[in-house]
């Protein structure tokens, strides 16, 4: 009894003690806030934002521009700044939701965002509005710095004034990666040209699909595989004048074809970025290829292919897992996957290092041959891309192909006449709804039916069609 | 004797009311700093159209009951919360059945079990890890490739079992894991109950030669009833606010097709567009529905209280 009443002593204390330190804190970071502002001047800049301005801030939803920076432009950057990386995954518009707040607070904030990064799915929410800076007028760059950058990277991110707010590293057109083992096996080849003759339209894909099955093999990994091949091709925009849904006939193949392919064991029903579907481009997977971009092959398809990844000490070589055994072709369809865009932020207190990013990461010819020498990435610049092209550049991780030849080809075809600022929450929605469609969980009425009330929770101006 | 006890009654509340309310005070303070007035404005909030789309702001406008009149006429509402009362009670049910059982062994004095104090820790450990912790782990565990998957396939099961794209499974992984979470906490309460009742009972009806069963349903069931019944109105009102561990195993989407969706999954879906208006009507919603029942569950409560002392 008298243990427990020095116990609850103990504990009465603690908590009232958690409380105090609370509240004392609370206390103490709003006095940081006031006095900090006076003695501001003393550092000896004019920016009236203390030491933001001594501060990079960059948000992405990824890693992957962040071993860009530190690759290529880190040893450039002053020694009196600090890179604040504020990274936000993308799923559910998680990234999106945490930079739009941050993006609305941005006047006020101590800390400022100088750059932040896009995606295709969504540029033109940010394109279209007052928080991203004109890389022209506002930023500085040049047509001279510009003119080597593929054209549509460009149109993307120009909004309805003519001013383009962002810059890209990188174009991505599509492409499909094949295991050569399995295309030897099953195709009696393993050249890019031969089987992309035997998969260059959806009839010949769906009968390579069945001769795959006869030998054992998947012909794709999940239901979301070959969505983007099929997204990109649609008619219509997502969202049409009047804020109504449009589901286009494109995307209703897509569904019809996985649901074939799903009730026939085509695939191996998995998701995108799932570890089953990470597991198929392992050693051991017995998928034919996946419909990947550019990116693809040198973020994600590359390190999954390891049987021991680099983490573990692996090496990047032939012999480690399928290193060596994939190569790409442009698939039955052309389409694009992706892509990040660099915008700066409205309020940036770094407008001349934010300038010397863009150009260093996106306009310089060198830079950007480096870092597709490196890393096999296709980057944005006609000029060096060209130059490789046609060079006897190859990569070991593709069993000596030169892909870059392959994207020169196919890069100055992209479109993206078609793209909204919904299209990030309404593609995931898709595919989700459908996913239950696919698992057999739902008839194709009421997956659709469940795509409309998710696409209008999350977006409720929008109306489903009548 | 009387009139002593009358004086001391007196001077106890003359000098001890005021201090007591002075005592109350901050209960008071902080509930309706972050209770009351949070409640007010959510009534508030649930007549106004006001939501973000990117990074347009629309409203807030006056609409009246619009948002409760698409609440009700799109028809999702009783959807969830079927699947609410459902999850809840795959949990509930063989809950108190299994809580009963180990807390009428546990105080059982002719059993005299051995360490007691072991297992009591080790049935409470689940409920010390964070839901979302705990879903984690189960969604990894039940993925399609793992390791409960691998388990069976070197059973000899051909092609791995997709729990999570089956209704019933995981329908029945979020009740096994609320299962988990709260049988330890049910059964402390239960033995307590049944530590209060007067072992002079159990001995009598031994010696009127009753048989364990009989004493279960005759005597010591009809006593911890009031108990049983604490334990029934806390476990629905945290079975209706039920969000963690369905938004975690399914990822926010109430899979499959919507069926492990509960009603907080639904709010939080609205407030992920900031739709402060929608999101305040079904909080509204909720809050009624919840009052409702407690209050139904309380009357009977208090009535059978009532009943008992009379």
């Amino acid at each position: 009894m008298k243990r427990s009443i020095k116990l609850k002593r103990v504990l009465a204390f603690t908590v009232a003690a958690a409380l105090a330190v609370g509240t004392f804190t609370g206390c103490g970071g709003g006095k940081t806030v006031s006095s900090s502002q006076p003695a501001s001047p003393a550092s000896g800049t004019e920016a009236a934002s203390g030491s933001s301005d001594k501060v990079l801030r960059i948000y992405c939803w990824n890693e992957e521009f962040q071993s860009r920076f530190k690759d290529y432009y880190a040893s450039k950057l002053p020694k009196d700044i600090t890179v604040d990386w504020v990274i936000t995954p993308n799923e559910n518009n998680a990234y999106q939701n945490k930079l739009d707040q941050d993006l609305l607070n941005q006047e006020s904030a101590e800390k400022k965002i100088d750059i932040f990064l896009v995606e295709a799915d969504y540029a033109l929410k940010y394109v279209d509005s007052d928080y991203t800076l004109d890389v022209k007028k506002d930023v500085g760059l040049t047509d001279e710095d510009l003119k080597e950058q593929y054209e549509y990277t460009k149109q993307i991110v120009t909004d309805s004034k003519g001013r383009q707010k962002g810059v890209s590293w990188q174009a991505t057109p599509g492409l499909f990666a094949y295991r050569r083992s399995i295309a030897k096996n099953v195709l009696g080849t393993d050249d890019p040209e031969k089987v992309q003759e035997a998969i260059s339209n959806w009839d010949k894909f769906n009968s390579v699909a069945v001769k795959m099955h006869q030998k054992g093999y998947k012909m794709l990994s999940g239901y979301d595989d070959a969505y983007r091949a099929f997204s990109n091709n649609v008619s219509a925009p997502w969202v049409d004048k009047n804020d109504t849904i449009v589901v286009d006939k494109n995307l209703m193949k897509w569904v019809d074809q996985t649901k074939e392919y799903t009730s026939l064991g085509y695939n191996n029903k998995t998701s995108l970025w799932d570890d089953g579907w990470a597991a198929d481009q392992g050693p051991n997977g017995k998928v034919f290829g996946f419909f990947y971009s550019t990116w693809g092959i040198n973020f994600t398809l590359l390190g999954n292919s390891l049987a021991k990844s680099v983490a573990d000490g692996g090496k990047e070589e032939v012999g480690n897992g399928a290193y060596g055994d994939y190569a790409v072709c442009e698939g039955p369809q052309n389409y694009y996957w992706g892509g990040s865009w660099i915008c700066a932020a409205k309020g940036t207190d770094n407008i001349d290092l934010v300038r010397d990013v863009m150009k260093t990461l996106t306009c310089d010819k060198e830079t950007m041959k480096k870092i597709t020498q490196d890393t096999e990435d296709y980057t944005n610049n006609q000029a060096a891309m060209n130059e490789l092209a046609n060079s006897n550049y190859k990569s070991a991780f593709l069993g000596g192909q030169n892909h870059i030849k392959l994207f020169a080809k196919t890069a100055p075809k992209i479109k993206m006449d078609n793209i909204s600022k919904y299209d990030q929450g309404l593609n995931e929605e898709f595919q989700k709804a459908f996913k239950d469609y696919f698992d057999g969980n739902t008839s194709k009425e009421k997956a659709l039916e469940n795509f409309y009330t998710a696409a209008i929770e999350k977006y409720p101006n929008l109306k489903r069609p009548s | 004797m009387p009139g002593l006890s009358h004086g001391v009654k007196k001077r106890k509340s003359v000098s001890y009311a005021k201090w007591g309310y002075f005592f109350i005070a901050p209960f008071f303070l902080v509930f309706a700093v972050f209770s009351l007035v949070p409640l007010l404005s959510t009534f508030y909030n649930s007549f106004f159209e006001n939501y973000m789309v990117g990074l347009l702001h629309i409203g807030p406008k006056f609409v009246g009951l619009e948002n409760y009149k698409t609440i009700f006429l799109n028809g999702d509402m009783p959807k969830y919360m079927g699947n609410t009362v459902i999850l809840w009670l795959m949990c509930f049910i063989p809950q108190v059945v299994f809580s009963l059982l180990l807390a009428a062994w546990f105080t059982n004095a002719s059993l005299r079990i051995k360490g007691q104090g072991f297992f009591k820790t080790v049935i409470y450990l689940p409920n010390l890890i964070m839901a979302t912790a705990f879903s984690m782990l189960f969604y990894a565990m039940f993925s399609d490739s793992g390791p409960v998957n691998s388990i069976l396939m070197s059973m000899g099961m051909e092609n791995p079992y997709r729990f999570l794209a089956n209704i019933g499974s995981t329908r029945g992984l979020i009740a096994l894991m609320n299962f988990l979470m709260w049988f330890g906490n049910t059964t402390i309460l239960l033995m307590a109950a049944m530590l209060g009742v007067d072992p002079g009972l159990f001995e009598a009806a031994e010696i009127d030669g009753a048989t364990s069963s009989q004493i279960f349903f005759k005597i010591t069931l009809p006593l911890i009833k009031p108990i049983l019944t604490y334990v029934f109105i806390t476990s629905m009102i945290g079975g209706l606010q039920m969000f963690d561990v369905p938004q975690i195993l399914t990822n926010g989407n109430g899979n499959p097709s919507r069926s492990s969706m509960t009603l907080v999954m639904y709010l939080n879906k609205h407030l992920f567009s900031k739709n402060y208006g929608l999101g305040g009507a079904v909080s509204v919603i909720l809050f009624f529905l919840c009052a409702a029942l407690s209050a139904l569950v309380y009357r009977s409560l208090t009535g059978r209280m009532e009943r008992g002392q009379a």
